[in-house]
């Protein structure tokens, strides 16, 4: 268990939700699944990509909650929203650059992955890394995953923000950060 | 008569199929709380038989835990997979027997109903000869109940025609295996895939059918390997291919004799190999020299320098695995296009080794076992020729009848079909067999069923095919029994039982036992247990082909499975065949075989100008019986569409989402379509898991390959249009079916 990290690469997503299905079983939150997968662009590709809470080390969504509804505990995972304290605002769902926070509204709380914290407690993988038959969900070593054509990377460009996260997210070899703004590419002189 | 006892609403309605979103008490209730314990088995689907544990509680499957250590998957499982227990404590199970009466199916006993099947089977047996009556099997019974099906026709029914679902699945592999190598299996352990450096996919969608080897796949590309795809469309694992050839529906032989071509006239064959190990290499190397790369592409669409390079990479490498599935099996020349995969891998040497080898992906559970031990109409256990005087005198010893007793080989599962059509066979005993919604051109099928004076069925849902029995006998879910199958590697592996079957069903075996008993034959079928069958099979198939003498159930749970051959308690079973170029033929060598190209048995003209593929979506199995009842996986892909690429879908004024109609000789069906560029423009393809209005079966042919009898569902004519309207039952449908356990 110590030292494994989650990694995505959708590059292997298959598509067949098999993460989705087992992430409804978990126990925490039965029947209901805190991850998704999504066609790129069906009509042009079979391309897929599966979608997990990245873990920021900052997370973007406890900053923007106005009920300090959303904690991260010490090994940073960030947790799904305290029910007591979650007002349904919807701040967190359209502030997370990830698009991972859902609401919901049947229950007036925000869930997301949790990264089966009640496994992963003990040393347990996360279900939806464990069944995933093409491991582009993965909870490994770094050594393990270095045996991989792609490579980790966990540093994201926004724009004008920058976000450092726990999952890492596997990308060709010569690629360290991930650029995702238009912002990100443009030169300004600094005055 | 077989005709539906009741309108078919009424049986939907009381039978389903319903669907199941929630374990025993909902999610919010007692189903939530822990488990009594976890039972380590398999999957109940497909030919990967991936382990998984089972929580039970209560007699209940209540929910799963991935088996980590179980090397095959490591816990890795896809959608049904980790569905599959909402199989269990479904409100369709069939919880005791049903006999047809006046104004539909009524629940009847046990002794009235075991009764009646045996009387009726028996009658026709004795007033039109032993052969009127015929048995369906299936590739998800374990080898113990194919086993004691192999015996129960052979033996109490004394007919020669059994014959099971696996004839639509790997049968023209293992045929064109047999006839090249002897025997009857893949030749490499999966574990070999990642230590290929070069890997040939062929009609195989990986990712929907077998996804847990998309890891095996993965994990070679990892290691430096490089991914050839033919297939007419892309599948999910074509993202990641190095070389994409979208062969034509059909016409893979072409390709494949192409590679050949290339291989030989560019002097890439192992000659070494070819001599010491093989026979008939001359006539093959010649049958090729028509195929040149620029022909080849002609007639498969692929272009020639793909066709090249395909052929360079696979030669050159020092290992190189190809692996083949119903793509090009599922033809009227399957055999065929397996040979030829057998011929690449012959002339290249790349067979016998570690990381280098052909194999077949095995679709169903026990797709590898259900078909070595007796329930596939011309073998005997132990993948022993029922023409064979040794393997009869052998059997027959076992068995305790004499040699001549036992029948001579029967009749595949269409021809079954088509014999019932012309009333040749007029009493049906099926289990584990949907042929109203899996065997091709339904229409026919029906009016056989309708044809049958009597058709006794075993299962555990009424099936479409059992709506139209006239006794069905409650049988046992893969999870409410014991025995062992074995997987597309050649593993044979334990499923252990976790619950009992519920109300008044009972385990297959017993049933299969308790109507060998009604026939008169009482001592043959005397069994105490699966594990009693097992012992009886360890010595019917000693000295046979896939030779079991030497596995225990102790055995496969301390290995994690065995691979046979396994002809000793101390053997450790075989992983890997051809080891040293040694083959199972007697003179140790294996054989080139010439392979012929011919048309498809429903060929293209103007009138139907449109290739129709069928195949399978990653959320649904096979006929669906078991899938259509698991609310998660009939959400993720809830009907049949219809794929069209937007070239042609322009053609005819189609968008996404339009209803299309499409015809082919057997008739026409309303589906929705799906415009996508990862279809050829002159193909269309509809997955298979449905029924009535919706099963593509309504279209397809009975066009059969001459040798493995296996129908061409790959391959049909058809033409497409806009529909007028949407289908009846487009807007029935949008109505939520009754939900069960939703917490």
């Amino acid at each position: 268990m110590f030292g494994r990290e989650f990694y995505i690469d959708p590059s292997r997503c298959i598509g067949c939700k098999a993460c989705e299905n087992a992430c409804a079983e978990c126990g925490t939150h039965r029947g209901a699944s805190m991850i998704h997968v999504d066609y790129l662009d069906r009509p042009a590709s079979i391309a897929t990509v599966p979608t997990v809470c990245m873990h920021c080390e900052d997370p973007t969504c406890a900053e923007v909650c106005p009920a300090d509804a959303i904690k991260q505990t010490e090994d940073g995972v960030v947790h799904t929203s305290l029910k007591p304290r979650c007002i349904a605002c919807s701040n967190c769902v359209l502030a997370c650059p990830f698009g991972v926070p859902k609401m919901m509204t049947r229950i007036e709380q925000m869930m997301k992955c949790d990264m089966c914290f009640d496994r992963t407690s003990e040393g347990k993988k996360p279900m939806c890394a464990t069944v995933c038959p093409s491991q582009a969900l993965a909870f490994v070593t770094p050594e393990e995953i270095g045996h991989r054509r792609e490579q980790p990377v966990n540093i994201f460009h926004f724009g004008n923000q920058t976000v450092t996260t726990k999952v890492f997210m596997m990308t060709p070899p010569e690629v360290d950060v991930i650029d995702v703004d238009v912002v990100d590419f443009m030169w300004e002189e600094v005055s | 008569m077989a005709k539906l006892p009741q309108p078919i609403d009424q049986l939907e309605h009381q039978f389903g199929p319903h669907l199941a979103y929630a374990p025993p008490g909902g999610w919010q209730e007692s189903g939530t709380g822990p488990a009594d314990r976890l039972v380590k088995t398999h999957c109940c689907f497909c030919g990967q038989q991936c382990g998984i544990k089972l929580k039970v509680r209560d007699n209940r499957v209540i929910g799963f835990e991935p088996w980590e250590e179980f090397p095959f998957n490591r816990g890795m499982l896809c959608p049904k997979g980790v569905r599959r227990y909402l199989q269990g404590n479904h409100p369709d199970r069939l919880l005791h027997p049903l006999v047809r009466g006046e104004g539909g199916f009524r629940a009847a006993s046990w002794d009235e109903a075991l009764d009646l099947v045996a009387r009726r089977l028996g009658e026709i047996g004795e007033r039109h000869g032993r052969d009127a009556v015929a048995v369906y099997g299936g590739a998800s019974l374990t080898i113990e109940k194919a086993y004691l099906l192999g015996k129960f026709a052979r033996v109490a029914l004394r007919t020669r025609h059994i014959d099971y679902n696996g004839r639509l699945c790997m049968v023209s592999a293992g045929t064109a295996y047999k006839l090249a190598f002897g025997v009857d299996r893949c030749p490499n352990p999966w574990s070999d895939i990642p230590k290929a450096q070069v890997l040939l996919v062929l009609g195989a969608n990986i990712a929907e059918c077998a996804p847990i080897t998309t890891d095996y796949v993965w994990r070679c590309r990892d290691a430096g390997g490089k991914l050839i795809v033919a297939d007419p469309r892309m599948t999910p694992i074509t993202r990641n291919a190095d070389l994409y050839l979208p062969v034509r529906p059909g016409t893979d032989l072409a390709l494949l004799m192409g590679m050949l071509h290339v291989v030989l006239r560019d002097g890439l064959e192992r000659r070494d190999f070819i001599e010491r190990h093989t026979t008939g290499f001359d006539d093959v190397a010649a049958s090729v020299k028509a195929f040149d790369p620029r022909r080849a592409a002609a007639m498969t669409g692929v272009p020639p320098e793909a066709i090249e390079k395909a052929a360079h990479w696979f030669a050159k490498a020092e290992r190189a695995i190809a692996l083949h599935a119903r793509g090009i099996e599922h033809q009227s020349k399957g055999v065929e296009n397996c040979l030829a995969v057998i011929n690449l891998a012959l002339a290249t040497g790349q067979i016998g080794r570690e990381g280098a080898g052909c194999n077949m992906i095995t679709g169903q559970g026990n797709g590898q076992g259900g078909r070595e031990h007796g329930q596939k109409c011309d073998q005997l256990p132990g993948q022993r020729s029922i023409e064979d005087p040794a393997a009869r005198r052998h059997v027959a010893a076992v068995w305790g009848v004499e040699p001549d007793e036992i029948p001579r080989a029967g009749l595949s599962a269409v021809e079954i079909m088509n014999a019932i059509h012309r009333g040749e066979i007029k009493g049906l005993l099926s289990i584990c067999f949907n042929p109203l919604v899996s065997l091709p051109e339904t229409a026919f099928v029906r009016e056989a069923l309708e044809r049958l004076e009597f058709f006794g069925v075993i299962d555990f849902f009424l099936s479409e095919t059992a709506q139209h029995a006239d006794v069905v006998l409650a049988g046992s879910l893969q999870e409410e029994d014991e025995g062992i199958v074995t997987t597309a590697e050649g593993r044979a592996v334990h499923i252990r039982k976790a619950v009992e079957p519920p109300g008044e069903a009972r385990v297959d075996w017993q049933i299969i036992c308790d109507l060998g008993r009604r026939l008169g034959q009482e001592q043959k079928f005397s069994y105490t247990s699966p594990r009693d069958i097992f012992e009886e099979l360890r010595r019917a198939t000693t000295g046979g082909v896939a030779d079991y003498a030497g596995m225990t159930y102790e055995k496969i749970d301390r290995e994690m499975g065995v691979f046979w051959p396994c002809p000793t308690e101390d053997h450790p079973g075989t992983p890997r065949l051809f080891e040293g170029g040694r083959f199972f033929h007697a003179d140790g060598k294996a054989r080139f075989i010439v392979t012929e190209y011919r048309e498809s048995g429903d060929p293209l003209d103007q009138q139907f100008p449109v290739f129709l593929t069928t195949g399978r979506v990653v959320s649904q199995y096979l006929s669906g019986t078991q899938t259509r009842r698991i609310g998660p996986l009939v959400d993720q892909y809830p009907e049949p569409r219809i794929e069209i690429h937007p070239l042609l879908a322009a053609e005819h004024g189609i968008a996404d989402g339009d209803w299309v109609t499409i015809a082919t000789r057997r008739g026409e069906l309303t589906l929705q379509a799906m415009v996508v560029k990862t279809i050829r423009p002159d193909t269309v393809f509809v997955p298979y898991h449905w029924a009535g209005e919706k099963s593509i079966n309504r279209l397809t042919h009975r066009t059969l390959d001459p040798r493995s009898k296996i129908p061409e569902f790959k391959v049909s004519a058809c033409r497409i249009r806009r529909a007028d309207h949407p289908p009846a039952w487009a807007n029935a449908s949008r109505v939520r079916l009754p939900v069960v356990g939703a917490g």
